[in-house]
């Protein structure tokens, strides 16, 4: 049987969307989302700008809630709990599924206290110096800052803050990873960096990853989800799912035209 | 799906002919004019400036000692009848506590305001309402703040504030640098990235723990700058220190000591009479001796030090923050 998202035990699933739909105030930006995120896979969220394939990130560690008029409707599990019922706290749902930003965003800081910053707000009663390695190394950035962990994070190149925002939130050891287009601001080099340590972070976390290279999606991803938007009648835009299946049938034989066109540069 | 039907070729169609004509040297005539216009502007400014300050310096020349060692002199005297023995002690000391005391209130209130206006209040009726006042609050003129001074801390809270004491004019003066004050934290807490707060919530803070640690340290440069820009206009107010009863003779000082060196209670001072530098200054121009003049004039230039080098302060305090990123 060929493996495909829906087709894994409810045990191995980190994050379920059930009908997800989001809006702003009165308008829909997305509506009627329902997917399945496998445990230790990486999931890459495609599709042309507007389709709410960021808004759908931001809901899984309630990101959203931090826009006054965002409401979500439908149903988001992480590992069989509602997310959004008001005994899950976000604050502490946030330490279990952390998330890298598009643009690298290092605390104006020393590249220590960046790392450590989260370690220490969440209680950590461990060895800080250890814990800093450990996130540096496991982020490939411990080789090149290790002799100047006192410098300003803002001091490292493009590439290196990324590294910087990655180890930053594998410090506080989330179940999850969301990135939002972790790469469109890097050159091809760190964007290669960056991949590959993708690769070795799926070991140990769910990676969830936005991005517009869809070479990107193909190279690093398990699965892929193919978003469109389509013109509402009050002139806005609404995102929907086109497509989800694992990353080779997104790209080689998806079932729907509109993934077809749109992976193959026809269209977007 | 909709092919695109635009065509690199026809996207960047050759204008035909020549159809700019560059006029540099017009447009150079113009940078020019407006070059020497800024410059005017600057030079007239700075010749008011220095007008200003050497006629002051110059009247100020017969009075002014800084021989502050010496008891008898001009910034160790009280005031008093004849003008040759007419010192600016109580005043400068008065001034002193106004500052001191005015720092102490006005930080914590406006920029706790501050930053619950921006970082925690959601855009509701209420804080948009108390943002309509605080704009408001910041255009009235500041005998209005003497008058509401008069009736509040003087007369109804006379038993904590003492009445007509520096405590009552230092509060005055707090309500009056309080919008400015807010106004300016909010400036500096919406100067700091958004992608900064993300970060931190995305990182399992609460809002707090991301004001704290990481909007406020960068806002703090921004914050102090304004709470001096604040300051400088409180220490020179007269008007509604006169509304509280700031007086003008005055042979003491407040002070936390008694005759004989004894602590008696921050209270003791709080509550006491005073006065202040602009009052002061007020005062002696008012009278007909040439000497009173000449004191006055001495009296700006303490003010005017006494001004720098709280800027100076600010200065240096804002850029040893900001290296320290």
């Amino acid at each position: 049987m060929i493996e495909t998202p829906s087709s894994y035990a409810a045990a191995d699933i980190s994050l379920r969307a059930e009908r997800v739909s989001v809006s702003y105030g009165s308008a829909l930006a997305v509506r009627d989302v329902s997917l399945d995120v496998p445990k230790n896979k990486i999931v890459a969220f495609i599709g042309p700008s507007g389709c709410g394939k960021s808004t759908m990130l931001r809901c899984f560690n309630r990101m959203n809630d931090l826009v006054p008029s965002a409401r979500v409707a439908g149903k988001i599990t992480f590992k069989g709990q509602d997310i959004y019922t008001k005994d899950v706290d976000p604050v502490s749902l946030r330490r279990q599924i952390g998330m890298v930003f598009q643009k690298p965003n290092p605390f104006p800081k020393s590249i220590y206290e960046n790392i450590a910053f989260g370690a220490r707000i969440n209680g950590y009663q461990g060895n800080m110096d250890e814990l800093v390695e450990q996130s540096l190394r496991g982020a490939a950035l411990w080789d090149e800052v290790k002799d100047k962990l006192r410098a300003s994070g803002l001091s490292l190149s493009g590439g290196q803050q990324q590294r910087l925002c990655i180890a930053r939130a594998i410090a506080i050891q989330p179940e999850v990873i969301l990135m939002d287009e972790p790469c469109s601001a890097l050159d091809p080099i760190s964007t290669l960096r960056v991949e590959e340590l993708m690769q070795e972070l799926k070991e140990k976390y769910t990676i969830i990853i936005v991005t517009h290279n869809m070479q990107q999606a193909s190279r690093t991803s398990d699965y892929t989800a193919f978003y469109n938007a389509e013109a509402t009648e009050k002139g806005g835009k609404v995102g929907y799912l086109v497509e989800y299946d694992r990353t080779e049938v997104i790209f080689q034989s998806p079932q729907k035209e509109a993934t077809q066109a749109y992976v193959s540069g026809r269209f977007g | 799906m909709i092919e695109n039907s635009q065509t690199p070729a026809s996207a960047a169609a050759k204008p035909q002919g020549n159809l700019f004509s560059p006029n540099l040297v017009g447009r150079y005539r113009w940078d020019f004019v407006f070059k020497t216009f800024a410059l005017l502007a600057i030079v007239f400014a700075l010749v008011v400036l220095v007008v200003l300050l050497s006629t002051t310096i110059h009247d100020a020349l017969p009075k002014l000692d800084f021989h502050f060692w010496n008891e008898n002199s001009f910034l160790r005297s009280f005031p008093s009848r004849k003008p040759e023995r007419a010192g600016i002690y109580s005043a400068l000391v008065g001034t002193i506590w106004l500052m001191v005391l005015v720092s102490a209130i006005s930080f914590p209130l406006g920029v706790g305001a501050g930053i619950y206006l921006e970082e925690f209040g959601e855009d509701n009726w209420f804080t948009r309402f108390v943002e309509i006042n605080i704009s408001n609050l910041a255009g009235v003129p500041s005998i209005i703040y003497g008058l509401l001074g008069l009736m509040v801390f003087v007369r109804l809270m006379e038993p904590i504030t003492g009445g007509r004491s520096v405590l009552s004019g230092a509060l005055i003066l707090v309500l009056l640098i309080l919008p400015i004050i807010i106004v300016s934290t909010r400036e500096a807490l919406r100067s700091v990235p958004d992608s900064i707060r993300l970060a931190g919530f995305a990182l399992g803070s609460t809002r707090w723990q991301v004001v704290r640690e990481q909007v406020l340290p960068m806002a703090l440069p921004g914050i102090l700058t304004g709470m001096i820009l604040s300051l400088s206009r409180a220490i020179g107010e007269t008007a509604p220190l006169i509304m509280v009863g700031a007086l003008t003779f005055v042979p003491f000082v407040p002070t936390i000591f008694n005759n004989k060196g004894e602590f008696v209670g921050i209270t003791n001072g709080l509550q006491s009479q005073f006065t202040a530098l602009p009052i002061q200054v007020y005062n002696w121009v008012s009278r007909p001796q040439v000497e009173f003049h000449n004191a006055a004039a001495a009296g700006i230039i303490v003010l005017l030090i006494l001004l720098l080098a709280m800027n100076s302060v600010a200065v240096i305090l804002r850029n040893q923050l900001q290296k320290a990123r």
